[in-house]
């Protein structure tokens, strides 16, 4: 027994012995370089995989043609190619938006997609409502929710007129359940 | 003859010592009882999972993972690629298979108590191959990339979102980028192509070999119950009274069942076709209705009929401790009796576990909850609720077409099932209670009071303070005399 343990704590081959010996020590100095070296190896990776993360907002602004092809006391679909896109996106970047004009300079653009869960949402003029196809959301003229599921109204873009176009500041999917930024 | 024994011998002699497998084939034993059509399940699966690769691999040949083109290369290979149409239905139709036998396969562990000692992590690795089939089917279901699939997509990364404080970098890194596009398909094939299968097929491994090392489970007794102590041994003894030969005797049943489902999926296949792909995937399509493949309508369906303040909640606490609790379920209960009747409290959540699947499945195939988006100008008023009315309330049965309400309210069971039918609207509803519910809506129901003009509003209740059966009065108020007829104002 007493022989057993003395060759344990002694024998340099041991692993117990290891956190003491020279070889011990080398072995956990080649291990930390790898560790240190698998880091950088691995930072730039994280950056690549995290780049969609690269900033809190994807926002720009975004001319959709002259105010005057949206008639007053009216709502329309317009749509534009997302400024944020891919070569590779092809039509999945064409992304609408509901063009509400009140008067001649006051306008209300809403996002297509329901505060629910982002399913399309469909202007009806003879009753004046945003219909959702999918859990049975529907919204006001102005956006505000009439009923169903969604706990609130439209996403109402930013918008503006200059030089008589109509600007939205838009660039990422308005689903209006994400945290803000 | 003798000489070719002899080989066979040998070559067997040469695989088991390098695989350090000590019996298999003819001298592997399984339990006599074993030998049951309600074991045959997972062998089945086994076998579509090969299938599904075959064909899963053979339709990357042709599929262009790129947002552009996905959509036409599925046109493409319906319509040009010999058998492409014919692969695209083996694959999408085993997967549904596959899903289906998976499920039976864990039913019939979890009724015959096989997931208890020693068998507690063929369980997990089960269940957790399940989950990664569960994962495949939806990553598949955006493979094919068309209007369907983005939708079904926005609504998952809605759902993700409300994830709460990572959220909106969870959805951005899912969708790699502010919108659905080109990095999201990539990164859904990859996830469709690459890692899932990996995991899948190592998963598979390690679940086949804890079969063949533990051993197939014995049919339970009542009354015989799992102690750590002695399952082993009487495991043996069971084996060496009445075990049987696995080849040819323990496979017998799953050779023969193997082979139905193989020709019902032939079957299926070629009559159903391909599913999809509907209209190409470009959001600004607005008129389009989505819709998740089977095994995902339970989850529409509970998104359509939870309270909203109950969404998430179920879908981020709910589900993840009914899923962890599916996957522990060995831990909770490692010994005891096995026999099904001997554990009521099991088999009383799993009945009510898979009668609310069944539900919410079976209502997700008609969705009530949505509204029919064209039912306003593609369902016509009944003939009959038109005889004999006024102009007046003809007017406002076309009111009723006009202003949407037939999107919700259906007339002669035709129309959106997501308000109350209106063929009867005039026995519950005076005609002033009848004006209050349409000006200021409640109840789920948008108020219409913006919408509609005061003659508007006279028509469409003149029309339906008509609807009710002859033989049924129209409702009345109650505090005002009943000396003249309540319908002849």
């Amino acid at each position: 027994m007493a022989t057993s343990e003395s060759s344990q704590t002694t024998g340099e081959d041991s692993y117990r012995g290891a956190s003491t010996s020279r070889r011990g020590f080398l072995f956990r100095v080649a291990l930390l370089l790898n560790l240190l070296l698998l880091a950088a190896f691995a930072l730039p990776i994280v950056g690549y995989l995290l780049s969609p993360l690269r900033r809190a907002a994807f926002l720009k602004w975004i001319s959709l043609g002259p105010a005057t092809a949206f008639p007053e006391n009216q709502t329309r679909l317009a749509v534009y190619k997302n400024p944020f896109r891919q070569p590779t996106d092809g039509g999945s970047a064409d992304i609408p938006c509901w063009v509400r004009r009140l008067t001649s300079d006051s306008f209300q653009v809403f996002s297509t997609n329901c505060s629910h869960l982002g399913c399309p949402v469909r202007w009806f003029p003879e009753s004046e409502l945003f219909m959702c196809p999918c859990h049975g959301g529907t919204f006001h003229a102005d956006g505000a929710r009439a009923s169903g599921p969604p706990p609130r109204g439209l996403y109402v873009y930013p918008s503006k007129v200059e030089n008589g176009e109509l600007w939205i500041n838009a660039g990422e999917m308005p689903l209006m359940t994400l945290p803000k930024p | 003859m003798a000489k070719l024994d002899t080989w066979r011998l040998a070559i067997g002699q040469w695989w088991r010592q390098r695989l350090g497998v000590t019996a298999y084939g003819n001298a592997y034993r399984v339990p006599r009882s074993s030998i049951s059509w309600a074991y045959v399940f997972g062998s089945a699966a086994f076998v579509l999972l090969l299938l599904e690769f075959v064909t899963g691999l053979c339709l990357a040949l042709v599929y262009s993972p790129s947002a552009d083109d996905a959509w036409q290369s599925l046109l493409y290979l319906n319509h040009q690629q010999p058998f492409g149409w014919y692969l695209r239905a083996l694959h999408f139709w085993g997967s549904n298979f596959l899903i289906a036998l998976l499920v039976l396969h864990l039913l019939q562990v979890f009724v015959l108590g096989s997931y208890k000692y020693p068998r507690e992590l063929t369980w997990i690795s089960g269940v957790l191959l399940l989950l990664l089939t569960l994962g495949m089917a939806l990553t598949g279901e955006v493979l094919r990339f068309d209007q369907e699939s983005y939708w079904d997509l926005a609504i998952g990364f809605a759902l993700a979102g409300r994830t709460p404080l990572i959220g909106r970098w969870l959805v951005h890194f899912l969708m790699g980028g502010p919108i659905i596009g080109g990095a999201t398909l990539m990164r859904m094939f990859l996830m469709h192509a690459l890692l899932l299968p990996a995991a899948i097929i190592g998963l598979t491994g390690l679940h086949l070999l804890l079969a063949y090392r533990l051993g197939i489970s014995e049919w339970p007794m009542p009354g015989r119950i799992v102690k750590r102590e002695t399952y082993l041994a009487n495991y043996r003894m069971v084996l060496d009274r009445e075990g049987e030969p696995l080849i040819p005797q323990g496979l017998r049943k799953d050779l023969f069942f193997a082979a139905v489902i193989i020709a019902a999926l032939i079957v299926t296949a070629a009559v159903m076709g391909p599913k999809g792909p509907n209209g190409p995937p470009n959001p600004s399509i607005v008129r389009t209705r989505p819709h998740p493949d089977f095994f995902f309508l339970w989850m529409e369906a509970l998104m359509g009929l939870l309270p909203s303040w109950l969404d998430t909640p179920f879908a981020l606490i709910v589900l993840p401790i009914l899923i962890i609790g599916l996957i522990a379920l060995p831990l909770i209960s490692p010994v005891g009796e096995r026999d099904a009747l001997r554990r009521p409290l099991s088999m009383v959540i799993a009945t009510v576990v898979v009668t609310a699947l069944i539900v919410t499945t079976w209502l997700g195939t008609y969705d009530p909850w949505s509204q029919d988006m064209n039912a306003w100008s593609g369902t016509p008023t009944p003939v009959e609720y038109l005889k004999g009315r006024t102009p007046l309330e003809i007017q406002g049965a076309i009111l009723i077409q006009a202003k949407q309400c037939r999107n919700c309210h259906s007339l002669g069971g035709t129309g959106g099932m997501r308000g109350p039918a209106l063929d009867t609207t005039a026995t519950r509803l005076t005609r002033n209670e009848l004006i209050r519910q349409i000006l200021q809506g409640g109840g789920n129901m948008p108020a219409y009071g913006k919408a509609l003009k005061p003659a508007e509003v006279a028509a469409i209740v003149a029309f339906l303070a008509t609807m009710h059966p002859p033989n049924v009065p129209p409702a009345r108020d109650s505090a005002q005399p009943t000396t003249a007829p309540a319908t002849g104002e």
